[in-house]
């Protein structure tokens, strides 16, 4: 079907009035971020000259550095542990028939919409009984749980619909289930299982409530606990907040533009069922 | 899994009996790291909630029973009947806003997926879903501040006098968040939409028009019909995050002016970590949950049954 021509301006008006909305406050932070800050009075003015020194100041004034790694780190384990798990657990509530799977997967289901608030107050006291806050630990392990529920609905979909003679004729040819799953399930579903990654890395990258808990010391802040922090601290020095802000968000977005067919498609599948 | 080998007889006939002797055990074993690290760092401090909600606890002394009082408080302590409260404000804000105003803009724009440069204008709407929602919040703060975007801009149109310090403000301050939630859920709530009418079938519009249908009618015998599980999913999605607010109101007001901003999440969090009522902050925390629990299992109820 054709659109008329004045059906196709009135389109790109409204889709390019909304896009312009969700882009000032962004582009206006990077403004900010650029503009000296004796010049910076919050408001998006473009600036007299650029000013890449906030950058730098907000590095070693807020250890972005150490926020940067911390977070680094984190995601990584939590994705790697995640993905582990949920495709050990996704194939098997997808492919195998055992005692309590219809109730194990019920449950598992049920943590699917949970609020961090409903585990995190005794999650506090239980890891400072065993020394576990302040530590990557602390951050890692209540995440991926937290992760698990999404993730194992994820691979069970994904599995589900592999399709079932190719994994009859690896076992006839003597395949045991879990080298079948490794060898045989797990390489073509690598699409499936990367956007799955993206959206836990996405969500660990951006917890905040967690890391707020679990740990104090500066060592084990994440990026965007640390910018709370910088926050409190620089209450009004918009350059420093706006470039600690670029620096917090940057390695997300960028992630998102080279990759955001994936994160949407991912987020239009996943998050419904969250 | 050597152990589970020694243990399966290894030539039984019938593959059948074999494999699915294997399985009834094996499946359990693959389950299992799992199940450990979600029961230990989310199903038991889960049970714990529910059993701290029912003491008084400083968090550092011994912990008194208090039974159901940490409850009743919800209703009668004024500081968490207003956090309540104001979780329905902000679910004005974060859904209703967004699921009509991205509804009317669905109605004019309604085969807009046959666009060119469509993928550019859903990438774009879609950023402020990725950013972290701490990030969002300092943007924010600065448009808020005395002589911030807000401001000059009301400045620049002539309405000076109604500037002001937007989160400061006893009556505007929640508002002023719940708008936050409005510029982040608009653009999901758009492009949900929008690929759901990307399904719908054009030769239904077709027909409408050559009956004589405009575009209203159109929009609401075709589309709004058709998009039921979006609707489902984007009110699922928009309710529940106004429903666990946190980073947002901690970042920006600490639920300040006074307790204008305060939120359930942030009521939860505060008592059990600064104010020393681990027992009423978990019982705030239970109740949310419920309240979560329930709205979710509500809104399912308008799905379409085909989708889930």
């Amino acid at each position: 079907m054709r659109l008329s021509t004045r059906e196709k301006v009135v389109d790109y008006l409204i889709l390019t009035i909304f896009g312009l909305t969700a882009l000032v406050p962004l582009v206006g932070v990077v403004l900010s971020a650029v503009t000296p800050p004796v010049e910076n009075h919050g408001g998006f003015a473009l600036p007299s000259r650029i000013d890449l020194g906030n950058f730098g100041a907000a590095w070693a004034e807020g250890r972005f550095g150490q926020y940067l790694l911390s977070s680094l780190l984190v995601t990584a384990g939590v994705v790697v542990l995640t993905t582990v798990l949920a495709i050990l657990a996704g194939f098997a509530f997808a492919r195998l028939r055992f005692f309590g799977s219809g109730v194990l997967f019920f449950v598992v289901l049920a943590g699917l919409m949970l609020p961090a608030e409903a585990f995190v107050i005794p999650l506090y006291f239980n890891l400072r009984t065993v020394g576990l806050t302040d530590t990557y630990a602390a951050l890692i392990l209540p995440q991926a749980a937290q992760s698990l529920g999404f993730a194992i609905f994820w691979m069970r979909n994904q599995f589900r619909a592999f399709p079932t003679e190719i994994i009859e004729a690896a076992k006839i040819d003597g395949a045991r289930d879990l080298r079948v799953l490794w060898r045989v399930v797990v390489p073509p579903s690598l699409a499936s299982i990367m956007t799955m990654c993206l959206l836990v890395a996405m969500w660990t990258w951006n917890e905040f409530l967690l890391p707020l808990v679990l740990v104090s010391s500066e060592d084990h802040r994440t990026a965007p606990l640390g910018l709370a922090f910088f926050k409190g601290a620089h209450l009004t020095d918009y350059s420093l907040l706006s470039a600690g802000g670029v620096i917090v968000a940057l390695p997300i977005v960028a992630a998102y533009v080279f990759l955001q067919k994936r994160f949407i498609s991912g987020m239009l599948n996943g998050i419904g069922t969250r | 899994m050597t152990m589970l080998r020694e243990k399966s007889p290894e030539r039984i006939p019938a593959p059948q009996v074999r494999r699915s002797r294997r399985k009834s055990r094996a499946g359990f074993f693959y389950v299992l790291p799992a199940l450990v690290v979600f029961g230990l760092f989310l199903g038991y401090p889960l049970l714990q909630t529910l059993q701290y909600s029912f003491y008084d606890w400083d968090g550092l002394s011994a912990s008194t029973w208090a039974g159901f009082s940490n409850y009743f408080s919800v209703f009668t302590d004024a500081a968490l009947r207003d956090a309540f409260g104001h979780a329905l404000v902000l679910m004005l804000f974060y859904a209703v806003v967004p699921i009509v105003l991205a509804l009317f803009l669905t109605a004019l724009i309604s085969r807009a997926n046959r666009l060119r440069g469509m993928g550019f204008f859903r990438t774009v709407l879609f950023l402020p879903q990725v950013i972290s929602s701490v990030v969002v919040a300092t943007i924010w703060v600065s448009i808020y501040s005395p002589d911030g975007l807000l401001n000059g801009f009301l400045r620049m149109v002539g309405l000076g006098s109604v500037t002001r310090v937007w989160l400061s403000d006893y009556s505007l301050a929640l508002p002023a968040i719940g708008f936050v939630g409005t510029w982040v859920n608009v653009g999901l709530c758009l492009v949900l939409f929008l690929s759901g009418v990307g399904t719908i079938e054009p030769s239904l519009f077709e027909a409408a028009q050559l009956d004589g249908a405009r575009a209203g009618r159109q929009f609401f015998a075709i589309t709004l019909p058709s998009l039921r599980g979006q609707i489902a999913v984007a009110l699922t999605l928009t309710v529940v995050s106004a429903l666990k607010t946190f980073d947002l109101v901690y970042v920006t007001t600490s639920g300040g002016p006074g307790t204008s901003t305060t939120v359930p999440a942030f009521e939860a969090y505060n008592r059990a970590f600064t104010t020393g009522q681990v027992g009423s902050g978990a019982a705030v925390a239970v109740v949310l949950t419920a309240v979560i629990m329930i709205v979710t299992a509500l809104i399912k109820r308008i799905q379409p049954k085909e989708s889930g």
